[in-house]
């Protein structure tokens, strides 16, 4: 089994009042130097069978479709080249 | 004979039942529907409560959007049936792409309980008949998900066609872009608002106003005069 790995943020035109919050306490903290952050989501998708090209095209489709709300959002769907490895033996 | 609206159940709708309430007291026959049923029961219209729809674990209606009654419920829109969503109901429509834009989390983080005024921009669609142009009201605001968000492009075309149904009076709730609480669809039988006016349509309860009915009476006097005209 593969793991593929979606990530969805906010487009970098809307307002992300989290991932405000989280900046403002960091100093708060004692975590100094951080300009900016934005919250996002990920979602790890563990697959049956090979990550072939048919299976990243219908992931895709799932992303844009229901995982993200493509007014708002943007994606990136990538293997998780870690568990394809590992998955190849080794250890 | 009596107009048939339907009222819409999630696993996770709050507002059913209120929403159920408000067409009766309009004077219509309201119609429970569940998630799961693809027919609709002959139903006139359409109202999706407000609530939180599977959790709002994905997004606030994303979920939802994808249960056996939206499929119908869409193409029913399409072809002209009136739909009303509320809070949830319109975040559901916004998943749907039935309207346009999204709904995002108060830019202050904060769920927010308020009595909201608001003014009631056109009286052309299908739920608003029986305000005036520029009336205000004020009825129930409940929500974290509320910020109304759209490009520009968008919100430029929504204002130019007159499809900014109700706009926020005195206070910006929630970061919603131009204060808007409230659109239609070019066709206007699709409204989608915030706020919630099942809330407010008897005089003991709530903001101790009716300043709600009107949704629901509009729907039936749209209703009969497409009857009237048929």
């Amino acid at each position: 089994m593969a793991r593929v790995v979606v990530d969805v943020m906010l487009k970098p035109e809307i307002l992300d009042p989290q991932g405000q919050a989280v900046q403002r306490a960091l100093p708060r903290l004692g975590f100094d130097g951080i300009a900016d952050v934005r919250q996002g989501k990920r979602f790890e998708l563990e697959v049956d069978g090979p990550v072939d090209e048919a299976a990243l095209a219908r992931i895709h489709e799932m992303a844009e479709t229901f995982l993200a709300n493509t007014v708002i959002e943007d994606f990136v769907v990538r293997v998780d080249e870690e568990s394809a490895a590992g998955k190849a033996g080794a250890k | 004979m009596t107009a048939r609206i339907g009222v819409v159940t999630f696993p996770g709708t709050l507002d059913d039942r209120d929403t159920q309430r408000a067409v009766r007291v309009a004077g219509a026959e309201a119609v429970p529907l569940w998630h799961r049923d693809k027919d609709l029961k002959q139903v006139d219209a359409v109202v999706l409560p407000g609530g939180f729809s599977y959790g709002d674990y994905l997004r606030a209606g994303a979920i939802s959007r994808f249960s056996p009654v939206m499929e119908t419920i869409i193409a029913q829109a399409k072809a002209g049936m009136p739909v009303l969503g509320i809070c949830n109901g319109f975040q559901v429509l916004t998943e749907t792409h039935l309207l346009p834009g999204a709904m995002l989390r108060n830019n202050h983080l904060h769920f927010i309980c308020r009595d909201q005024r608001l003014r009631v921009e056109t009286t052309a669609t299908a739920w608003t008949a029986d305000y005036t142009a520029g009336q205000e009201i004020s009825i129930p605001l409940k929500n974290i998900d509320g910020r109304y968000v759209a490009d520009e492009r968008v919100l430029d075309e929504l204002e130019a066609e007159g499809r900014v149904a109700f706009r926020y009076l005195d206070v910006n709730p929630n970061g919603s872009l131009r204060d808007i609480a409230g659109i239609s669809n070019a066709a206007g039988n699709v409204v989608g608002l915030m706020p919630h006016p099942e809330h407010a349509v008897e005089s003991l309860t709530g903001t101790g106003r009716t300043d709600g009915l009107g949704f629901f009476t509009s729907i039936l006097t749209n209703l009969v005069q497409k009857g009237a005209a048929a």
